[in-house]
């Protein structure tokens, strides 16, 4: 009876010895920054921060290799909430990525000769089509990034700006803007 | 070394863990469905099921003993529990890639009854210390063998035109049996 608990008892605690030397010997390094950086940003993908996606530019910038001023979707709001976590001025859009008026890519359906390679380009899957069929692009999903307008080898797609009419207007959101640094 | 070579043989294909002696089961149909899932559940399978194997024989020879037999199976589920627990962590570290693709088969490999199974087999069977760690690996590897070739056939079954009652786990199962069937074909192969 007494060797039975001693034993069980004894198995119980090297067990849990071991487990817990394991748990700080192979402790995985979370940057919980990265999650915060990546709930802020717009999660787009569009790619025009440079990096392939919304969580590499995150990680970027938790590492401190990019500028928080790099995402055109996020606007001056999403660099204001990403200057105030990270304890830094916040900053004007950075260069060759000025503001531009909300728009969406159209698909002109005369040219389209169904080479998909939009498609493949689209990083929020908006435009529908297959081989040799010809596409065209969701509203709805659009984000405006323009990555699928150079792989179309006809120059078929164009922006087209949102007017703002009595369907498509939106509440703005509060925005303060940022003066340029002299 | 010849004894291990048959044990090992013996494990892998005669006496296969699944196909034979019907234990794994679970797995076996859970994480069959891709292949890469299959081959990471394999692998960390085998790590586990050696370190098993080895570890509860230590422990019902030197620690247990005939007079404290009937402990056997509780003392070999927590030493398997904190054998996973440890292979966790272990992969969570090196390899996030494939800590992702197990997810929540890994933890379940402690209610892997292949892995409880082989252990109490190497008691009833009397192996020694290698020849149990042997018969653990033999094990394992049948377990990831027969795992991978399911998996493939089964993604091979997506694509098939099955009639409808029988699609998905039912044709799984199907296909399991015919499996199990060939592999009776070994039978003869070591004594």
């Amino acid at each position: 009876m007494l060797s039975a608990l001693l034993i069980l008892g004894g198995i119980g605690l090297v067990l849990g010895g071991i487990l817990g030397w394991a748990a700080i010997r192979f402790r995985v390094e979370d940057d919980p920054l990265v999650e915060k950086i990546d709930a802020i940003l717009p999660q787009t993908q569009c790619g025009q921060c440079g990096f392939p996606g919304c969580k590499p530019y995150a990680e970027a910038i938790a590492k401190g290799e990019a500028d928080i001023n790099k995402c055109p979707p996020g606007g001056d709001d999403g660099i204001r909430r990403m200057a105030e976590l990270l304890g830094v001025e916040p900053k004007p859009l950075g260069e060759g990525l000025a503001h531009k008026p909300k728009s969406v890519a159209v698909i002109d359906e005369n040219t389209c000769i169904g080479c998909t390679l939009c498609i493949q380009a689209c990083p929020v899957d908006a435009i529908v089509g297959a081989a040799k069929q010809m596409h065209t692009i969701i509203e709805a999903q659009c984000t405006g990034c323009e990555l699928c307008l150079p792989p179309c080898p006809v120059d078929c797609i164009s922006m087209v700006v949102i007017r703002e009419e009595i369907d498509s207007w939106k509440w703005r959101y509060p925005v303060y803007m940022l003066k340029q640094a002299a | 070394m010849r004894d291990y070579l048959l044990i090992l043989i013996g494990t892998v294909f005669v006496n296969n863990i699944v196909m034979a002696k019907m234990l794994g089961l679970c797995p076996f149909m859970g994480v069959s469905r891709k292949l890469e899932t299959a081959i990471g559940m394999g692998a960390a399978t085998t790590f586990v099921l050696t370190l098993a194997s080895g570890a509860s024989y230590l422990i019902d020879t030197y620690l247990l003993g005939a007079e404290l037999s009937y402990l056997r199976t509780l003392s070999f589920i927590v030493v398997i529990a904190g054998i996973v627990g440890f292979t966790e962590m272990f992969i969570k570290k090196t390899s996030p890639v494939l800590f992702r693709v197990l997810g929540i088969y890994l933890p379940l490999i402690t209610t892997n009854c292949a892995v409880l199974g082989i252990p109490l087999l190497n008691v009833q069977a009397e192996h020694n210390f290698v020849e149990s760690l042997f018969f653990g690996m033999g094990g394992a590897i049948g377990f990831t063998l027969v795992l991978v070739l399911f998996a493939a056939m089964r993604e091979r079954l997506e694509a098939a035109d099955v009639p409808a009652p029988f699609r998905g786990t039912s044709i799984a199962l199907v296909t399991a049996a015919l499996m199990s069937l060939a592999f009776m074909g070994f039978a003869g192969l070591i004594k």
